[in-house]
């Protein structure tokens, strides 16, 4: 791609504002480029004001293109612009208006502004103009919200059938943000913007981009998979139950889709408010203590993450996660930062040593619970690290790189050692769930696309099998009510059908080649074995220790003679309990196949990633 | 003779309250008992017309009357307009309780209206004497209120430890009070600030003065290391009054600590910064700390409070405009549940059986779920967990202190934030992860119930839209300071 300009723009002359966004082609040549807020104006931040009491049209070059390959430059004299005028924006920052442009730019055009006198490059890229699919975000968050009606006179039949007719309804509300993705660009998409708390410059800002799509999908449909599996097993108060679960699968869209750091916030606290009551009202014997270390443990670190924004905000004076990106901070305050949304992620995703709450949690929640915190609220960590923790603060990330791999290869190994002398099932697939999760910050800060592109992937086939896993032990559990390891031996001659799913889950969670557990820890040991031969070796022995501890749970569980009375009387799956089985187990499939399903939607995403951690901020000052 | 009208028009609010107040007393004796309610409503009545009195002043300029002792600005309005909403609603949630204990009388509305009187005089007041005057009405009328259950011992201790520490702190605010006439000249707190920006006064008996103007505050506040009657008084008064007690004064110690120490004493600021964040920081770790230890209800609220003014306190710290900003944010918020709170409480009670320990409230899910669930959103606002108000409220009053680049103070409210989210988090426990004792639905007096509901309702939808308010509490501050 040719330098629209015939050399004027040079590397070094190049300033980062609020709102710039970097775009790598392939090309060597790099694009630098803003996104719109608005349909057909500049944001930018409070710091830029590029346009100075002398500006007229003659200071400036503009040129344009709708695919960054043939440029056309605009110029007054020409149709194309009416006028360019700097103005201010309802928020009070500085913007720049083109007007009247023709030809009327589509979604992905992009513009360059080049400053003759200083040689200051400003670009743009035109997002969801009045898109129609705009206000598909705020519908996917109310709608599972609606929840449902808390009638507890209504049959439990009734009740299940609502239920599932709401979760099918914002699965399908969910699609179209798959299908109208543009995977090309790696700006956020289907915006949607709304002046909310002014004193404060706090709006209720939505957007997605290819790490938030696939996450949000997976969201609405474990949703799905949550309330069809919870048909029998609840009967206490379900109408509460579902609505439960409705209301957190809305909140936790809403945490991918946010593009506001205090709306992001209010979402991520507002998720623990259901958690908390499904693990406590719902679940086992123990649940006050794992439900309220729970709650404690994660408000914490929020809490923490909540003074990094306040600080931000202090510094910037907007709360946009955009103008985060290009926000100059010095080293010290970086580290700060880092270490405080370290805190509020590490507790979430978990990371060793902050995950003693997710054993206890894990083992006392409900089912459905369980699902839905392996499956989803653990990625929320792994995603917050990527949406805020490395580009927010990209030097104290390369600086704390050697710390967060260590950890995550202690996650791997050790805690995968831990999960081998586990006597209770659930709480060895809690165990589990840390190593494979320490697979996604080991890949994640690696910051090559392969190990990055290879963590997400983890982070959604983990989804599937650690749900799947949980759905099989809490189909046990509701025959038998025990979950330790030695009141079972020999399920598979009473429930063989049953038996074959729950040994494929068991191959996909030690990684077997063809389900989706391989693609992305391979990917990550590959990835790593580019930075350091060590590390790729001690990833890779989770080969063998996933192998050892999956492997072993099937053999005690299922295989053998009929161990005890409780086990003869075991029925197999019923139609019900077949179907998200089989559902599951094909998504794995598909996955471990063919994963450029992900990896396409999340490509530009992750280069895009990439470059925003690679590029340093803590020199420009 | 004009100008006296439109200085008596001035104060034609606190006028109207004490003429009413009076009149309440004297008509009570002539009130037959089942009659009561007319007084009820003769109250309600005095409070909408104060209210609409104070609305027909117009508040874009200060306006002051009888040689400046009396000051109305936007604070005041603002503030004066709460308290009368604020006292409506005790009055609302505390009527059938008064009933069934057969209370309900002209003392009980009349002291009411006199403490009201009191704490509109002070937030009116631009002179010493006329602080004390409203401060000395306030409390006289809060310590008979305290002992109204004349026949419970605890009501009748509550009212001695609070009427001595009282009498004490009034005693201390007045020798700080003289210490300031003393060195300026004056009683007017304007000339005070000038007088003391403008000549040389030796800064460290100045400082001595508003050492002890800063107790009386912080006494009437109830932030440590004053706070020791409020556990007290919170338990031994009867619920109605303990509402009243943690709610309307607050208006007036805090107008007390704006008009002192933004508003008189300001030249002084790095002094009385300092007292503001230790207090602040003692009060939270102490209210939050020894919160998680108590048993009973309302002392738990108690401590709960002096945590909630510490976090207040940490706005005022602050020492900007945008921290009081922040801080009467907050304490709006605080007022709406904690008349949630009590409100509940009541409700809950009945002539048989009174809330007293937390116990009490076990297995309510089962039996009341609507008042659960009300019970539940007002802890999560009073922990501080969006979306409901009470994040936004701790949320400005961090925003402000960080924008100081006091970021210490800022980790440390949130540590205790943290500890005290345990407290609150037991009540839901309680209510929802236990089994109740009893199996039947206990019947709760349902206008109360639908008040309660918009009350603790609004702090969720507040939680969704907190711009007006924060708008409000911001203009209302904007336009005196």
């Amino acid at each position: 791609m040719a330098k629209p300009d015939g050399g004027l723009i040079q590397e070094t002359n190049l300033q980062y504002y609020a709102g710039a966004q970097i775009i790598y082609t392939s090309a060597p040549t790099t694009v630098y480029v803003f996104t719109f807020n608005t349909a057909l104006s500049l944001g930018s931040s409070t710091s830029w004001n590029p346009f100075d009491a002398d500006y007229t049209l003659n200071n400036f070059k503009i040129f344009t293109s709708p695919n960054a390959q043939t440029w056309t430059e605009l110029t007054p004299a020409s149709t194309d612009i009416d006028a360019l005028s700097s103005g201010v924006n309802n928020a009070g920052q500085p913007v720049l208006v083109i007007t009247a442009l023709t030809p009327t730019p589509t979604s992905g055009s992009l513009f360059i502004v080049l400053n003759k006198t200083t040689g200051l490059v400003y670009g743009t890229i035109v997002t969801a103009v009045n898109n129609g699919g705009v206000d598909n975000l705020t519908l996917n968050q109310n709608l599972p919200a609606g929840g449902v009606a808390n009638g507890t006179e209504l049959s439990i039949r009734r009740i299940n059938y609502v239920a599932l007719f709401g979760a099918l309804v914002s699965f399908i509300v969910t699609i179209p943000i798959y299908k109208n993705f543009n995977t090309t660009l790696s700006t956020f998409q289907f915006q949607e913007f709304h002046h909310w708390i002014t004193p404060f410059n706090i709006n209720y800002h939505l957007g997605v981009d290819g790490f938030s799509v696939p996450l949000i999908l997976l969201t609405s449909f474990m949703t799905i998979m949550v309330i069809l599996i919870s048909y029998q097993s609840q009967k206490f108060k379900s109408a509460s139950y579902y609505s439960a679960f409705l209301i957190m699968s809305g909140l936790m869209i809403g945490v991918f889709c946010a593009l506001d750091s205090i709306l992001y916030y209010i979402f991520w606290e507002a998720m623990l408010i259901p958690m908390f009551l499904i693990i406590g009202i719902w679940g086992g014997p123990n649940r006050i203590y794992a439900t309220i270390k729970f709650f404690l443990y994660t408000v914490l670190g929020s809490l923490l993450m909540l003074i990094a924004f306040l600080y931000l905000y202090f510094k910037s004076g907007t709360f946009s996660i955009i103008d985060y990106y290009y926000l100059p901070i010095s080293l010290e305050a970086q580290i700060l930062i880092f270490l405080a949304f370290f805190m509020a992620f590490a507790v979430k995703i978990p990371m060793w040593p902050l995950h003693t709450w997710l054993p206890d949690a894990h083992v006392q929640a409900p089912t459905g619970g369980s699902v839905i915190l392996a499956a989803i609220m653990l990625k929320l960590g792994g995603y917050s690290f990527i949406r805020f923790a490395m580009p927010i603060s990209p030097d104290a990330t390369l600086l704390l790189k050697p710390l967060m791999i260590s950890l995550s290869l202690i996650a791997i190994v050790y805690i995968a050692l831990v999960a081998l002398i586990q006597k209770d099932m659930k709480k060895l697939i809690a165990y589990s769930s840390i190593s494979h999760m320490g697979f996604v910050t080991l890949g994640l800060f690696l910051i090559s696309p392969l190990a990055v592109e290879g963590a997400y992937i983890q982070m959604i086939s983990h989804g599937f099998i650690s749900a799947a896993m949980f759905i099989c032990v809490g189909i046990l559990y509701d025959q038998t009510h025990t979950r330790e390891i030695k009141k079972y031996g020999g399920v598979i001659n009473k429930m063989p059908l049953f038996t074959a799913f729950a040994v494929f889950f068991a191959m996909a969670n030690a990684g077997l080649p063809g389900t989706s557990g391989f693609v992305g820890e391979f990917m990550v040991i590959l990835g790593s074995m580019k930075e350091n031969f060590w590390i790729a070796f001690i990833a890779a022995t989770t080969l063998i220790l996933g192998a050892s501890y999956s492997l072993w749970l099937i053999k005690r569980v299922f295989y053998g003679d009929v161990g005890n009375a409780a086990v003869a009387k075991l029925s197999d799956i019923n139609s019900r309990e077949f179907l998200i089985l089989g559902v599951l187990a094909s998504l794995i499939i598909l996955v471990g196949v063919y994963p450029k399903i992900i990896s396409d939607i999340t490509n530009s995403s992750v280069l895009q990633f990439i470059e925003l951690v690679s590029f340093s901020k803590a020199g420009i000052l | 003779m004009s100008n006296l009208i439109s200085q008596l028009n001035l104060l034609a609010p606190e006028i109207f309250v004490a003429l009413m107040a009076m009149l309440i007393l004297l008509l009570d004796l002539f009130v037959q008992d089942k009659n009561k309610h007319f007084i009820y409503g003769l109250s309600q009545l005095t409070l909408l017309v104060a209210g609409l009195l104070t609305a027909s002043l117009g508040f874009s300029e200060p306006q002051f009357a009888f040689k400046d002792m009396f000051i109305f600005d936007s604070l005041a309005m603002f503030l004066k307009m709460t308290s009368y909403i604020t006292l409506s609603v005790v009055f609302i949630y505390s009527r059938n309780y008064l009933l069934d204990k057969k209370l309900l009388n002209g003392e009980y509305f009349s002291l009411s209206l006199f403490a009201l009187l009191g704490v509109m005089l002070m937030i009116s007041s631009k002179n010493l004497l006329l602080m004390y005057m409203g401060l000395e009405l306030l409390s006289l009328s809060l310590y008979a209120l305290i002992a109204l259950n004349r026949d419970d011992k605890k009501s009748n201790e509550a009212a001695i430890k609070y009427f001595v520490l009282g009498a004490l702190a009034s005693g201390l605010l007045l020798y700080g009070m003289s210490m300031l006439y003393g060195f300026s000249g004056s009683l007017d707190l304007y000339t005070i600030g000038n007088v003391i920006q403008t000549q040389e006064i030796n800064s460290e008996l100045l400082v001595f003065g508003l050492v002890f103007i800063v107790v009386g505050i912080a006494f009437k506040l109830g932030a440590v290391p004053f706070q020791m009657w409020v556990p007290d008084v919170y338990e031994g008064s009867i619920t109605p009054v303990t509402m009243m007690i943690s709610t309307v004064p607050k208006f007036a110690a805090v107008a007390m600590l704006i008009r002192f120490l933004f508003q008189g004493l300001d030249y002084l600021v790095v002094d009385w910064q300092q007292m503001l964040l230790i207090m602040a920081i003692l009060s939270m770790a102490v209210g939050n700390i020894t919160a998680i230890a108590q048993k009973k209800i309302k002392r738990m609220l108690a401590y709960s409070t002096i945590s909630h003014i510490g976090f207040i306190l940490l706005g005022f710290y602050v020492g900007t405009i945008g921290g009081v900003q922040a801080s009467i944010f907050y304490l709006t918020t605080y007022i709406i549940m904690t008349l949630a709170v009590f409100g509940l409480i009541i409700l809950l009670s009945n002539s048989q059986k009174s809330i007293e320990f937390i116990d009490d409230l076990k297995g309510l899910s089962q039996t009341n779920p609507w008042e659960a669930f009300l019970m539940m959103i007002v802890m999560f606002s009073l922990a501080g967990i969006p979306p409901t108000i009470g994040f936004y409220a701790k949320f400005s009053v961090l925003q402000v202190v960080i924008n100081e680049e006091a970021v210490w103070p800022a980790l440390v409210a949130i540590i205790m934030a943290l500890i005290g989210m345990y407290y609150y988090l037991r009540i839901i426990r309680i209510m929802y992860f236990e089994k109740s004792d009893k199996k039947v639905k206990k019947k709760t007096f349902l206008p109360m119930l639908s008040v309660l509901t918009i009350n603790a309702g609004g702090l969720l939808v507040l939680g969704i839209f907190p711009k007006t308010l924060m708008s409000i509490s911001a203009l209302a501050v904007g336009g005196s300071l």
